[in-house]
């Protein structure tokens, strides 16, 4: 069967023929190529992680690695500058933001600092960025103190949107600044500040204007003065008040009260003193009838 | 019979369709000289036709040959297998190495063989078509009359196809489908082979663990290679000239209506050679390839070739020989196998065609100066061929030798209709067929 001298033979074998077909069926392919080093290095690893010391270490160096690079100079910040705020503001600031400089900006949460400097009273506004250089600039615009408000409890500083600035140790600490009172004052700050505005040109008599019942204004003069202001345009109210103070000198006399609530029925009151003075006046003129 | 040739048929087109689906088929043609393996990848880009059930399989054209693999064959004589074993390794290292390159497992093969003694019938029947046009079922009643000539024991139908159909008196019509008329006539071109070889070949391919999704003749794969449009559709013969035997096919109207193969090849031009020098097959297959020739010049007589020898004998191993006693050697057998091709063309009928175009192809057609010879005995009007170039088809691969493969491939991706690419007509299936009853129901409610 089998010829003299037969030449080397390059058919394969039925074996390696059949484990190359079985190589090149997809899905051992697939298995081949993704699947084996997929479980190889998944193996490997596992293996390496087992130990609880390796992992630390691992954890360890990968924590070095970025710790190197995050405290790198260009990345440090090495002051904390505040433009914008007193000395007393920049204080509070400084406390209530501890860093401990230097420090990576990687560990700065710009935001939250924000958060932390905007959250403080007398702060209305801030901005913080990291300015190259190394400095965390806080630009904080501060709440200006346009009221005293006095209440039971003390005495407040307001800004214009009556939010709270800060307390007083007495009202003598800012003369400079109105006065008002009454519970619910800070909520119509702006009201009272155009009444204020309004009640310029008694500038000198007035002492303060008084929340009343949570809706109305008394605005009240030295002398134990008042004005009652109604609930809606107590400014066209005080203007009209200040209009007939001009022509009959109304304020200078002896009145208690100029009731203004009633728009088409304003009304005075007299002070204790003057009426008895009037009382007598008239029982002489008219000899007791 | 006919219906377990449908049978077998069907079975190994469903085959087909299946490694189309799956997009890659290999193709394998089992020469006596070679073994060659190509892996087509399909890319389906297209979609399919509206009849999907029969046609070419159309919208799989698109492919692509992403692995080729040559061997040499050692079992293989005249085109049929003798020596299995010897086949089956062959098979083996081809698909082997195709796999290789195309980097994917093939399962399906498509297989072609040049021997076996094919011989061509011509069957034609009529029938009168109950309907006013011709339906799908006219056309497979009109096939099943074709009378089907005693063929012999012991051997298969390989190709049946309808070439021509004819509808009344207007003849030449390549689709009745659809069209008015009474008389349905059918011309149909039957190639019978050997039934042992193809047995062998499938006995072969199952070894190597491959599916068979086809077999065709090689001679007509290398005509659908080697020919260019208009000699198929105006009538021209493909002379396939291989190693253990040379392949006839005439075509026409882009259909083969004969086949044929002469049981001589280039082996024998190889075999003189080593005769008549006394030199082993390699080197007289070396030495004709080199020099080799049919037609010898004045310088011939001067141009000496070294034939060597490794037999240690200083006389012996410094013979030459001029190369115009190599062609005076290899001339005559050329002249054989022409005269018998030539014999074959007459007993065809080749000359009523009206075109006369002869298609020389094959690793034989590569001998220097074989268009003048074969136009000498053949007629005026020959031409060496070479396969049609494929996408993505190897430098190595595009020579004439490998018309056949290359044929295959585009066999594979256009089959044309064969006679079980249509439905059994009704009344030939077998009385207690399920599908029978099915059809009456499908037809009565």
């Amino acid at each position: 069967m089998r010829p003299l001298g037969r030449a080397s033979d390059p058919a394969p074998s039925r074996l390696s023929y059949r484990i190359q077909r079985w190589l090149l069926t997809p899905g051992v392919r697939l298995f081949l190529r993704a699947g084996v080093p997929f479980a190889v290095v998944f193996g490997l690893v596992s293996a390496y992680m087992a130990d609880e010391d390796r992992r630390d270490g691992f954890n360890l160096a990968i924590d070095g690695i970025v710790r190197s690079v995050q405290e790198r100079p260009e990345f440090m910040v090495n002051m904390m500058a505040i433009d914008g705020a007193g000395r007393s503001v920049s204080q509070d600031i400084r406390e209530v933001v501890p860093l401990d400089f230097p420090i990576s900006s990687f560990d700065l949460d710009l935001a939250a600092i924000r958060d932390t400097v905007v959250g403080l009273d007398p702060v209305k506004d801030a901005s913080v960025r990291i300015r190259p250089g190394g400095v965390l600039e806080v630009d904080v615009t501060e709440r200006v103190p346009f009221l005293v408000w006095r209440t039971r409890d003390g005495i407040e500083l307001l800004d214009e949107t009556g939010a709270h600035v800060s307390f007083l140790e007495a009202r003598s600490d800012r003369p400079d600044l109105p006065l008002i009172a009454g519970d619910g004052a800070e909520l119509h700050v702006q009201q009272a500040m155009a009444v204020l505005a309004a009640a310029e040109p008694l500038r000198d008599r007035v002492r303060g204007l008084v929340r009343v019942g949570q809706r109305r204004w008394d605005l009240v003069l030295d002398r134990d003065q008042k004005i009652l202001l109604p609930e809606d345009n107590p400014v066209q109210a005080l203007e009209r008040v200040l209009t007939l103070s001009d022509a009959y000198e109304m304020l200078e006399r002896d009145v208690a009260q100029v009731d203004m609530r009633l728009g088409q029925r304003p009304t005075l009151r007299m002070s204790q003193a003057a009426l008895e003075s009037w009382w007598q006046i008239k029982q002489l003129t008219t000899g007791g009838q | 019979m006919m219906a377990d040739l449908y049978q077998a048929q069907r079975a190994m087109r469903q085959m087909r369709k299946q490694a189309l689906q799956r997009g890659v088929v290999a193709i394998l043609d089992v020469g006596s000289s070679k073994t060659a393996c190509l892996v087509l990848r399909f890319d389906g880009s297209t979609p399919s036709g509206e009849d999907g059930e029969i046609g070419s399989l159309a919208g799989q054209s698109g492919f692509r040959v992403v692995g080729a693999a040559t061997t040499r064959s050692r079992g293989v004589q005249f085109g049929e297998i003798t020596a299995m074993q010897e086949t089956e390794r062959a098979i083996r290292t081809a698909v082997q190495a195709a796999q290789k390159m195309a980097n994917v497992r093939v399962d399906h093969v498509i297989a072609s063989f040049s021997g076996a003694r094919p011989r061509s019938y011509g069957l034609d029947a009529q029938i009168e078509t109950n309907g006013q046009t011709v339906s799908e079922q006219d056309i497979a009643r009109v096939l099943a009359a074709c009378e089907v000539p005693e063929y012999g024991a012991g051997r298969e139908v390989l190709h049946a196809q309808p070439v021509n159909f004819a509808l009344d008196h207007r003849s030449g019509l390549s689709d009745p489908r659809g069209q008015i008329g009474q008389s349905l006539t059918v011309d149909m071109h039957m190639l019978t082979v050997e039934a042992a070889a193809i047995q062998n070949l499938v006995h072969c391919v199952k070894r190597c663990d491959l599916e068979l999704a086809g077999i065709a003749s090689s001679a007509y794969v290398a005509g659908i290679s080697a020919m260019v449009e208009d000699e198929q559709e105006l009538g021209a013969a493909c002379v396939d000239m291989g190693g253990g035997s040379t392949g006839v096919s005439i075509f026409m109207k882009k259909h083969m209506i004969y086949a044929d193969s002469v049981r001589m090849g280039g082996d024998h031009v190889t075999g003189d050679i080593s005769m008549g020098l006394g030199v082993p097959m390699a080197t007289a297959e070396r030495i004709k390839t080199f020099y080799g020739g049919v037609h010898a010049t004045g310088i011939d007589d001067r141009d000496m070739i070294e034939i060597g020898g490794e037999t240690g004998d200083w006389e012996l191993d410094r013979r030459t020989v001029s190369r115009a006693e190599l062609i005076g050697i290899m001339r005559p057998r050329v002249e054989e196998i022409l005269e018998e091709v030539r014999a074959r063309l007459d007993a065809a009928g080749f000359e009523y065609l009206p075109s006369q175009q002869i298609v020389l192809t094959g690793g034989a057609s590569q001998i220097p100066g074989l268009d003048l010879l074969a136009s000498r005995i053949l007629g005026q009007q020959v031409r060496l061929g070479r396969p049609l170039r494929v996408h993505g088809l190897p430098q190595a691969v595009t020579g004439p030798a490998f018309a056949s493969a290359v044929g295959l491939a585009l066999f594979a991706a256009h089959p044309q209709d064969e006679w079980w690419d249509f439905e059994m007509p009704v009344d030939s299936y077998p009385a207690r067929s399920l599908r029978r009853a099915v059809r009456w129901f499908r037809e009565n409610w």
